[in-house]
């Protein structure tokens, strides 16, 4: 994380103090992410060690715990080799409809994971297990890896591939000792959140019966309503992502944060022979196909086959509305308070910042009931005014996609030169304003990533929105489980449909942002 | 970089103004429900409830503000927020989440009248909630592979060889665990863990609820499944009854496979005075409730002398084994021999 390549006045350089007024922005953000993490620890110690020994220690829990770990092993793996070759496809190829792909790259957000799986399993009934799991799971999480990838690739510098050419390097060593060094903390951070994802996604194992930590977290709560139990095993799921996030850390480790030359030259587009351009068009569709155009048309069809009668429009409408306000909401507020954690971890790298942002990171892997269980449990004992009110389910959503924000904020503050706030100080600006007006303002496009990121993931999202959604208001993801819930998937489809296409607006905004190349 | 922020800028201004004339008016902070009205938490799902609580507020004039989710997470929720919860009423989708309720002390006794009308068998004992509607046990089955009298109506054959990895079971489902409370208390211990073992030396499919067990036997992916009977009367009402693969057995009358589960609600502690909740509450076991929950969800009425749904047979003839569904050290015991043979 080092940037021996910068001459920085003060910021940047690692063990470089970082200013008083920042820490005490930064701080208080990783305590809201570690609110689930003080729940579990009440929850899971206070009962004394009977509930932990009788959920935690039996070998059911060490063969969930494995299942986990392979599941995630999978997923991981496929999002970074299907999210690279997406990332380089559609910004180093020359494709017709150059427009198209980036957008159709971005749009496996808006499905939720527990939609797919409906649809895959409305088609082929017979699947379950690992297999079509994961492939669901990393056709779901590849956005992650792809748009990171891709922001990386179209902002790196041209001039250092022809030095590499000059020097003898052919195409695959200039890939794998330029390319790779510079897309690898952008392809770290997506893995993490990919992972960090599959953790604590219980729908669809759930569905495609492969169980998992989440379905015995689910299941201490079902069997014996053991919220102690509960706890326990979620306290595996936090071990697990202290693993994940170390791993990312080593990952970002000896790859230098580069910042990005503002005379660089971008790369251009590489033209390729026909087949192959037919080739690499064919593999995107496939992939847009199988995880957008099946969910959908499988949804339609049940609609389709169903005896019931017209949807409800007003119903979709409100719903549709409130989630985008929701989303819109929690984007904003996600957005503004990750920034000085993402600022710190940015310029002033160590000890301090570390520890502050694998903390933040932490709670991300933990399934949605235990997040929303700790904010009922937060919410009334701080604020019980606001219990059950939009403005305390846009702070759980805060506190459970943080880290999506955190991430994309991060690598765009980086790429910023930290030697140009203390210019703008020369001219007579505060810090604090001096951060604003130069530093965030150019690294604005990642910002917005990050925010876009946490719009679409926050309007899928259902447990934590079913506990904490105000009295008679409905989201299209809590409309969709209340017919599903029940097995009336046909009257479920129009609301699954809407949902792909409100969360389909910040996946094109994202792709906007991440794909194309610089008018 | 300037097209797209403008993009951007029309899309956020856009869902600021949808969001504002959807934004919900009702909805207040905890426990501030205005006069003749109460806070419902639903563990049933608005399409079921929702068309039965326009009911009661037009024939009374209360307002309910509901509040829907799944039983189980309902019944966590209210736990952790214990004497803080704006709610007044808990509905809930099976005995064992209001007998956990119950038990952790935050819900209040009923008045005689409204649990006396409920058969005593389906009701609480302590009268800390009423039974609502039952639900009988059935082997669905998938009628292009099976013939009727293929399939047993009862559970013990399905370990033998020939039902090897055709059934399915949904082991975390309060209603299977019922089940298997049921079993324990008819058959004794011994038998119920012989039978559970085998079942799962004889390759069962565990599911994750009863309605992803019907839809696997309605596509053909599972032959027979172990469910409640309403989620077929669910899948008929919306898919066409003749359109359907799977076809329902009963249970043998007397035999823990006749077993009828419950749906209940319960007032919670401290909301005794609540006139409209208590009128809601009474309203739930009156003639017009029950008629909804016997022809709209398909569900027993648990009145003695009620008919049942229609193509089901009568709640009298079922004689289901008589076991108290809420009472939670036999649900624990049921947990602890699932876990022991390893299907939780």
């Amino acid at each position: 994380m080092s940037n021996p390549s910068v001459e920085s006045p003060a910021a940047g350089r690692p063990g470089t103090r970082p200013p008083a007024w920042l820490v005490a922005l930064a701080a208080p953000v990783t305590a809201i992410c570690a609110i689930p993490l003080v729940y579990l620890a009440v929850r899971a110690f206070s009962g004394g060690p009977a509930a932990l020994e009788r959920w935690l220690f039996r070998s059911r829990t060490l063969e969930l715990t494995g299942r986990t770990l392979l599941l995630t092993a999978v997923v991981v793996v496929g999002c970074l080799l299907l999210g690279t070759a997406t990332a380089w496809a559609i910004t180093r190829i020359s494709l017709p409809a150059s427009r198209l792909w980036p957008v159709l790259a971005a749009l496996p957000l808006a499905v939720p994971s527990y939609v797919s799986a409906f649809a895959w399993l409305a088609t082929w009934p017979a699947i379950n297990g690992l297999a079509p799991l994961a492939l669901i799971m990393i056709l779901a999480c590849t956005p992650y890896v792809t748009l990171p990838v891709a922001a990386a690739l179209r902002m790196s510098d041209a001039r250092i591939d022809d030095v590499a050419r000059l020097l003898g390097a052919g195409r695959r060593r200039l890939f794998t000792t330029v390319t790779l060094p510079h897309i690898a903390p952008a392809a770290a951070v997506g893995g993490l959140l990919a992972a960090l994802y599959t953790i604590a996604d219980f729908g669809a194992p759930a569905m495609l019966r492969y169980q998992v930590l989440t379905y015995a977290i689910r299941a201490s709560y079902l069997v014996s309503f053991d919220r102690q139990a509960a706890a326990a095993l979620a306290v595996v799921l936090v071990l697990i992502a202290v693993v994940l996030t170390m791993a990312e850390r080593q990952a970002r480790r000896g790859v230098a944060g580069r910042q990005v030359a503002v005379r660089a030259r971008r790369p251009g587009l590489r033209r390729v022979s026909r087949p192959q351009t037919a080739l690499v068009a064919a593999g995107l569709s496939l992939v847009a196909a199988a995880s957008v155009a099946l969910p959908l048309v499988a949804l339609l069809r049940r609609l389709w086959l169903g005896t019931g009668s017209d949807p409800d429009w007003g119903r979709l409408l409100a719903s549709s509305a409130s989630t985008l306000g929701l989303g819109v909401g929690a984007a904003l507020v996600t957005a503004v308070l990750a920034l000085p954690l993402a600022a710190l971890v940015a310029h002033y790298p160590g000890r301090l910042a570390g520890a502050l942002e694998g903390v933040a990171y932490l709670g991300h892997g933990l399934p949605g009931i235990v997040v929303g269980l700790s904010l009922v449990f937060f919410t009334l004992a701080v604020t019980p005014a606001l219990y059950q009110t939009a403005l305390a389910l846009i702070f759980a959503y805060t506190v459970l996609f943080l880290p999506k924000s955190l991430g994309a904020s991060r690598s765009a503050l980086q790429a910023v030169s930290p030697g140009l706030a203390p210019v703008a100080r020369t001219l007579g600006r505060s810090r604090p304003v001096a951060f604003v007006s130069v530093t965030a303002r150019l690294a604005w496009p990642g910002i917005a990533a990050g925010a876009l990121l946490v719009m679409v993931t926050a309007m899928k999202e259902l447990p934590a929105t079913l506990m904490l959604r105000p009295i008679g208001s409905n989201t299209l993801a809590t409309e969709l489980w209340d017919r599903t819930a029940v097995a009336r998937y046909g009257a479920a489809a129009p609301y699954a449909v809407a949902l792909v296409v409100v969360a389909a607006l910040p996946a094109w905004l994202l792709s906007d942002r991440s794909g194309r190349a610089e008018p | 970089m300037i097209i797209s922020r403008r993009r951007l800028a029309v899309v956020a201004a856009a869902a600021l103004l949808l969001a504002g004339c959807g934004e919900p008016s009702a909805g207040g902070p905890g426990g501030s429900a205005p006069p003749n009205s109460f806070v419902l938490y639903s563990g049933r799902s608005e399409e079921l409830i929702g068309p039965l609580v326009k009911q009661f507020t037009e024939e009374t004039g209360i307002e309910v503000q509901a509040r829907y989710g799944s039983t189980t997470e309902m019944a966590a929720q209210l736990m952790e927020e214990g004497t803080r919860s704006p709610a007044q009423v808990f509905l809930s989708q099976d005995a064992g989440a209001l007998g956990a309720v119950a038990d952790a002390g935050l819900l209040s006794t009923l008045p005689a009248e409204v649990t006396g009308k409920v058969d005593p068998r389906y009701t609480s004992t302590d009268g800390s909630w009423v039974g609502l509607t039952g639900r009988a046990r059935v082997i669905v089955y998938d009628s292009q592979e099976l013939r009727s009298n293929q399939v047993p109506d009862e559970v013990g054959p399905l370990i033998e060889p020939e039902w090897k990895g055709r059934v399915g079971i949904a082991p975390t489902n309060a209603s299977f665990q019922a089940f298997v409370t049921a079993l324990r208390l008819t058959e004794g211990e011994a038998a119920a863990e012989q039978w559970l073992t085998a079942l799962k030396a004889n390759a069962v499919q565990t599911y994750e609820g009863n309605g992803d067990i019907l839809e696997a036997v309605n596509t053909g992916a599972l032959d027979v499944g172990l469910v409640n009977h309403y989620y077929w009367f669910e899948a008929a009402a919306e898919q066409g009854a003749g359109r359907l693969r799977a076809q329902m057995k009963f249970g043998k009358p007397g035999s823990a496979s006749a077993l009828v589960n419950v749906t209940g609600a319960g007032i919670l502690r401290g909301q005794e005075q609540n006139a409209a909740a208590q009128r809601f509450v009474a309203w739930l076991v009156g003639e017009q409730a029950q008629r909804y929950f016997v022809t709209e969800t398909y569900e027993y009425s648990l009145i003695p002398g009620a008919t049942g749904p229609e193509g089901a047979p009568a709640l009298a003839d079922l004689r289901g084994p008589d076991i108290d569904l809420s009472d939670l050290a036999s649900l624990e015991q049921t947990v602890a021999l699932l876990q022991k043979v390893g299907l939780v």
